[in-house]
């Protein structure tokens, strides 16, 4: 019998599902340590955690895209670059939210001020800025080269806003200003076992995303090439 | 090479500037009244502000001058004069003396401007030279950034506005640096705590002129 449906790559979706499915239910149902403050908010480390690793891999892949765009000058390169930056900033956005919400219960208010947050919020107004060069720019060669440029200029203003600036300062956020961090919990297996798997299923997320994102964008462009020739 | 391509790109920016005189005068004016604005509305006698809103309210004025200054570094040359660089000289060698240019701008408009704010506005600085070198570090890090990113916007049709929302965010982490450097600077601080801030600011200048002077060329060709 044929194939009524093929999908590309189906191994990885099949897997980036499962896994899902196993963070999701393995996140809201076993056991996790019990420590004071954190209490039940812990968990938001499997949803909270990922986004901004998540975040960050997809931004280091549309830069990588944008790397290669300007070597090759090819609009598919742009097309996935801008939809790597999309699904981004997606994550970043519900990183932001996701933190907010834990931060309420455990640090008292939505916006403490914390470094984190606001770094964080800075690095959304510059990929929201590379959106809007992006809506400026007519020629489609030209916007692909010019954001492919102001891409990777960002890219690296982000690296020292994210990692390095929030170190040189106090913070409440885990891992900074002698709170507790990724290591100290890192010693618990039963986080370790949904955390991981959690990373790696919400990155595949994001490049499942970034895949649908960029191949619906060529194929809009696709019709609005042909309705022209019409 | 490219040494001799930007001393004659620089003399001809510094010819330019003199014969019109009006825009580093605007520029002097800009940075006057911005200051005599701010010292109006706070409706202030002298030296009564408190440390940390004089550093904020000086490094504000100074950002935005910075922005407004190099904005222009693109705008003022027209289609066919690119095109008659591009013939001429390297990328490279443009961006570079373009860069050179507007550190000695800003170094001339930060120094002026700090003269005046602190005539009209009070001095607290206790560290004097370490302030001076973070005024310098700064015009570094300002020109660097913002002159890479009015080649971009000058390609977008020089848009004022694009201009504003690509620099800010991509300057905050330079901005907060100096902002912190000239707050231990005010304080009297030992130099020691300073280091790390100090390297660290360092080290984003450099990554920004090495970042600028591989993708100019790219901005350049298009």
């Amino acid at each position: 019998m044929a194939k009524l449906v093929s999908i590309e790559g189906l191994w990885w979706k099949l897997l980036t599902t499962a896994l899902l499915l196993y963070v999701v239910i393995g996140g809201f149902l076993m056991e996790v340590p019990r420590l004071a403050i954190l209490n039940e908010t812990i968990r938001a480390f499997y949803f909270h955690v990922p986004m901004w690793f998540g975040m960050i891999i997809l931004l280091l892949i549309s830069v990588i895209f944008s790397v290669k765009q300007l070597k090759s000058n090819s609009l598919q390169h742009d097309r996935k670059a801008a939809a790597y930056a999309n699904i981004g900033v997606l994550f970043g956005v519900l990183g932001l939210f996701t933190g907010m919400f834990w931060a309420k219960f455990t640090w008292g208010a939505y916006w403490s001020g914390d470094p984190k947050q606001n770094a964080s919020a800075i690095g959304l107004l510059i990929y929201l800025a590379y959106f809007v060069l992006r809506n400026a720019l007519e020629d489609a060669q030209q916007k692909a080269r010019i954001s492919a440029i102001y891409n990777i200029f960002a890219f690296a203003t982000l690296v020292p806003l994210l990692f390095i600036l929030p170190r040189l300062s106090d913070s409440l956020h885990p891992g900074s200003g002698g709170n507790p961090g990724f290591n100290a919990y890192e010693t618990d297996n039963r986080l370790k076992m949904i955390f991981y798997p959690a990373v790696i299923a919400w990155t595949l997320l994001g490049a499942w995303l970034a895949q649908l994102d960029h191949r619906s964008q060529a194929l809009k462009e696709k019709m609005n090439a042909k309705s022209v020739k019409l | 090479m490219l040494i001799r391509e930007i001393h004659i790109l620089l003399k001809k920016e510094i010819v330019l500037e003199w014969r019109q005189r009006y825009a580093f005068n605007g520029m002097l004016l800009y940075v006057a009244s911005t200051i005599l604005v701010c010292y109006l509305s706070f409706n202030l006698k002298m030296a009564q502000l408190n440390p940390i809103t004089w550093n904020a309210l000086f490094w504000i004025i100074m950002l935005f001058t910075a922005v407004n200054a190099i904005a222009k570094s693109f705008v003022q040359e027209n289609a066919g004069r690119l095109l008659y660089y591009y013939s001429v000289v390297s990328a490279q060698g443009i961006i570079l003396s373009k860069i050179i240019y507007n550190t000695g701008l800003m170094l001339l408009l930060t120094g002026l401007g700090y003269l005046f704010y602190s005539t009209v506005l009070g001095n607290p600085v206790g560290d004097h030279s370490l302030f001076l070198m973070n005024l310098l570090l700064a015009s570094v890090g300002f020109s660097t950034t913002l002159t890479m990113v009015s080649g971009i916007a000058a390609k977008a049709g020089n848009n004022t506005m694009l201009m504003a929302i690509l620099s800010f965010p991509v300057i905050i982490p330079i901005l907060l640096l100096t902002i912190k450097i000239s707050k231990n600077a005010i304080d009297g601080l030992d130099r020691s705590v300073s280091h790390q801030d100090i390297i660290t600011l360092l080290a984003i200048n450099v990554l920004v002129a090495t970042l600028s002077f591989i993708l100019f060329p790219y901005l350049w060709r298009s």
